[in-house]
């Protein structure tokens, strides 16, 4: 599949991998520079390829509530909520962003990966007395974030709308360049950002505008190369690599999106169970002390037993470090504690450090 | 192509090798560089070891992903490019010349025959994307 904006990508020299299905932009230039663009100034991403589920009718609310271990009725209309949604067995299904469009109207936004499971198993926990409706706009809804420090700056030269006024995890209807979008302040970089949802027509004329009045402040195109660099510093975990159908959001350290509070949700039973009897094994970030870069399936030992495996790893940018994530069994994941990881024939020794990696000075 | 490379020959494997009598330099293309994305660590062999063609000769790690580059010949290694272990990125930005990765003293010269030339390994990249 390709997005709206795959020959925009092409006509910027991009190099492209397969993901998910889709035919996207991992770098233009260089991963490692569109990664420190991201940093200090702004970057521009494709990021279309996310799955949107319009969810809406008189019981989307609790239609949704039973569906996300997280509480969407704290939610005002316009606010974005980060979720799990978890099979009966605790294990993850997907990770999401829920957004409250309207009182009865949501948006859930998808990993690529998992758009057509999601909406399959929306719908068939869908009851038939429900008023819900549920559609995947995939394909009508383009969208591209910018992420960066600059973000803001940039992104108010296309707009009469007071950027300042849209805080963390709200989402707003506003015209852009004279095109009507939905922006949210959001993203997976660690950054201030935004990502921008536009009819699939209208995309490539936004993406153009911004990278022009952008260019001045720095603005650059950035794959999913430094995507994945960027999220991991910030220790965002991807499904597929760190998180999925076997892993519990208590395993990995995502039991604040899980709202034991509530009085259901799919999943909670096995995952009340597994808070009281305690996780076996724990989802840490390391650095490595020797030279190496850990990857996705490297096995993690301690005095020559094997105790977990790496999720996610890559070089940092950012910190000039090999960083990565990995499961370890609980008594093994202390901050401070020495592990090795099996890198090809050799054993490189690491260090379990405190997450996230790369925090930005202004972070609320 | 960002370098003059008339003298070179190339590989299926998008390696170069440069001939110089039992003498083999060998490093990874451009085209072979930019799939790659940036190169951050090299892992070379140990002078001396004795490598058959196609054999992992060195580890390429960019930020994506882990490479192995293969021995284009059966022979010994002579030398390795030590600039790589704190500059690995002179793969990407120099591949055809400074991000060389190892001369090798070919053990039998009849393998020497099978490599393509530019024009020949270009074409072959076209058919490849």
């Amino acid at each position: 599949m390709k997005t709206p904006l795959f020959e925009a990508h092409k006509g910027l020299g991009a190099h492209f991998i397969e993901f998910a299905g889709w035919e996207m932009p991992v770098q233009y230039t260089s991963i490692i520079e569109e990664h420190n663009a991201v940093r200090n100034s702004a970057g521009l991403f494709d990021v279309s390829h996310l799955g949107k589920i319009d969810v809406s009718g008189s019981d989307a609310m609790d239609f949704i509530q039973r569906l996300i271990t997280n509480d969407a009725s704290q939610l005002a209309k316009k606010q974005a909520l980060y979720t799990l949604m978890c099979y009966e067995s605790g294990t993850i299904i997907d990770d999401l962003l829920v957004y409250r469009l309207g009182d009865d109207h949501f948006m859930l936004v998808a990993n690529a990966l998992n758009t057509k499971k999601d909406f399959e198993w929306m719908e068939s926990r869908k009851k038939s007395e429900e008023n819900v409706q549920l559609m995947n706009i995939t394909d009508e809804l383009a969208t591209i974030t910018l992420q960066g420090p600059s973000s803001d700056k940039v992104l108010q030269k296309l707009t009469d709308y007071d950027l300042s006024g849209l805080k963390k995890f709200w989402v707003d209807e506003m015209k852009l360049g004279g095109i009507n979008v939905i922006i949210s302040r959001t993203g997976y970089t660690g950054e201030d950002g935004f990502e921008i949802y536009s009819r699939a027509d209208e995309i490539e004329c936004i993406w153009n505008m911004i990278l022009q009045v952008g260019k001045s402040e720095g603005v650059v195109p950035v794959g999913l190369g430094a995507r994945d660099t960027l999220r991991l510093e910030a220790s965002f975990v991807l499904y597929g690599n760190d998180i999925d159908e076997s892993t519990t959001p208590l395993e990995a350290p995502l039991s604040w999106a899980v709202k034991f509070s509530k009085d259901y949700f799919i999943g909670k039973e096995k995952l009340l169970e597994q808070k009281e009897r305690g996780v076996k094994k724990k989802l840490v970030g390391f650095e490595m002390i020797d030279r190496g870069i850990p990857r996705h399936g490297y096995r993690i030992f301690v005095n020559n037993n094997e105790i977990g495996h790496v999720t996610s790893g890559t070089f940092s940018p950012t910190l000039k470090k090999n960083i990565g994530m990995g499961y370890v069994a609980i008594e093994y994941k202390e901050i401070g504690k020495e592990i090795k990881i099996q890198i090809r024939d050799s054993f490189y020794s690491a260090r379990i450090v405190k997450t996230p990696f790369y925090k930005r000075r202004d972070n609320e | 192509m960002n370098e003059e490379t008339p003298q070179l020959r190339y590989t299926k494997e998008h390696e170069w090798v440069k001939v110089e009598g039992d003498i083999v330099t060998t490093g990874i293309t451009d085209y072979a560089q930019k799939q790659l994305t940036d190169v951050i660590f090299v892992e070379l062999p140990k002078i001396g070891k004795v490598v058959k063609k196609g054999e992992t000769l060195a580890v390429l790690e960019s930020v994506k992903a882990v490479s192995d580059v293969y021995s284009p010949v059966s022979g010994e290694v002579l030398e390795t490019n030590e600039a790589l272990v704190s500059k690995p990125e002179l793969i990407n930005r120099k591949p055809h010349s400074e991000g060389w990765i190892t001369k090798l003293r070919v053990k039998d010269s009849k393998e020497l025959d099978n490599f393509m030339t530019a024009r020949e390994y270009e074409d072959f990249v076209e058919k490849e994307k």
